[in-house]
């Protein structure tokens, strides 16, 4: 690990974050692109949680995770605190580990 | 500003301080790993309070570690973070104010304080929760890290299920964003094609195709299609 490559990374990433926030963020734009926008969160959130609970780097795995994760499901659509899908996810997910080896 | 006092405050508090701490946890794995192929304590605390996007930074490490160049460590770190351009665009609407504070708030852009400051109904709420959110987490990221850089090595976050922890947190966050027809054809879609890519694309590449599942609001919305 080198300086360089760590200062690049960090100037990198931190123009990433800007450029959508503040350089396009002020822009007026049409309506078609406005509702797009609005899925964004919907659209990439779903993504994060099949590739968290689904894959380990190229690889598509089910293991204990997905127990922990589909225990956080049912506790989210009933409407639990996040406190509580967290705990239940990663509680579920250790113990099914721990059964399973 | 919404106080202390809101009944609304209190929930979002805890949730966003449970969330910060679990990826504490994980930022000590980060220390220890970074440490361990060979940066300083110094770099290792720098990529965290610099890049600060988990994901990027395990990325650069790794490919540090697996002998890559310095552009392929970059180019795979940053293609990991380019998401957070477009949660910056996604956020842009409910982060108003002057540029100083924006920059500021560029920071702070990152899947979670976008996730749960979108799962928000008010806008008041919404900024609430992106600065909590935002700030919790790189308060406890840069903790964690340090901790995982001193001590070197650390408890096994698998072995408390913590991996699963922060999709169970994006579970909680999704929840409120699936109230129309068309938000839950675009998680679908976006699943789908996360899933469908894993195996080739680059790392990080699958959650950026997602976006393509946000299509379906081009169509002007029919009068009577709303919420169900």
């Amino acid at each position: 690990m080198t300086w360089e490559l760590v200062l690049a990374l960090g100037a990198g990433s931190y123009l990433l974050k800007m450029l959508g926030l503040v350089v396009i963020g002020d822009r007026p734009i049409p309506a078609a692109l406005d509702r797009c926008l609005a899925l964004i969160p919907a659209a990439l959130i779903a993504a994060i949680i099949v590739s968290n609970t689904l894959s380990i780097g190229h690889h598509l795995q089910i293991d204990a995770r997905l127990a922990g994760v589909s225990a956080a499901v049912v506790a989210a659509s009933r409407r639990a605190p996040v406190l509580v899908v967290i705990v239940l996810g990663a509680a579920v997910t250790a113990v099914v580990r721990a059964i399973a080896g | 500003m919404a106080t202390l006092r809101d009944p609304r405050v209190r929930p979002l508090l805890t949730s966003c301080l449970t969330l910060a701490m679990a990826i504490g946890v994980y930022a000590i794995s980060f220390g220890v790993a970074s440490v361990a192929v060979g940066a300083s304590v110094a770099q290792t605390c720098a990529l965290s309070l610099l890049v600060f996007t988990g994901a990027s930074q395990f990325s650069a490490v790794a490919v540090v570690a697996a002998g890559g160049s310095a552009a392929s460590a970059m180019s795979g770190a940053l293609l990991l973070a380019a998401r957070n351009t477009v949660f910056g665009l996604t956020m842009s609407r409910r982060l108003t104010g002057r540029l100083p504070k924006r920059l500021l708030a560029a920071q702070l852009v990152i899947d979670e304080s976008t996730a749960m400051s979108t799962a928000q109904d008010e806008p008041q709420l919404q900024r609430l929760a992106f600065w909590i959110t935002g700030g919790a987490i790189y308060i406890f990221w840069n903790l964690g890290t340090l901790i995982g850089a001193l001590a070197g090595n650390a408890i096994d976050p698998r072995k408390f299920g913590l991996d699963a922890a922060i999709p169970a947190a994006f579970v909680a966050m999704l929840w409120p964003q699936l109230r129309t027809v068309r938000a839950r054809l675009a998680a679908a879609i976006g699943a789908t094609l996360c899933l469908i890519t894993i195996p080739f694309l680059p790392i990080g590449m699958p959650i950026l195709i997602a976006s393509f599942g946000v299509l379906v609001g081009i169509p002007e919305p029919k009068p009577n299609e709303g919420r169900s």
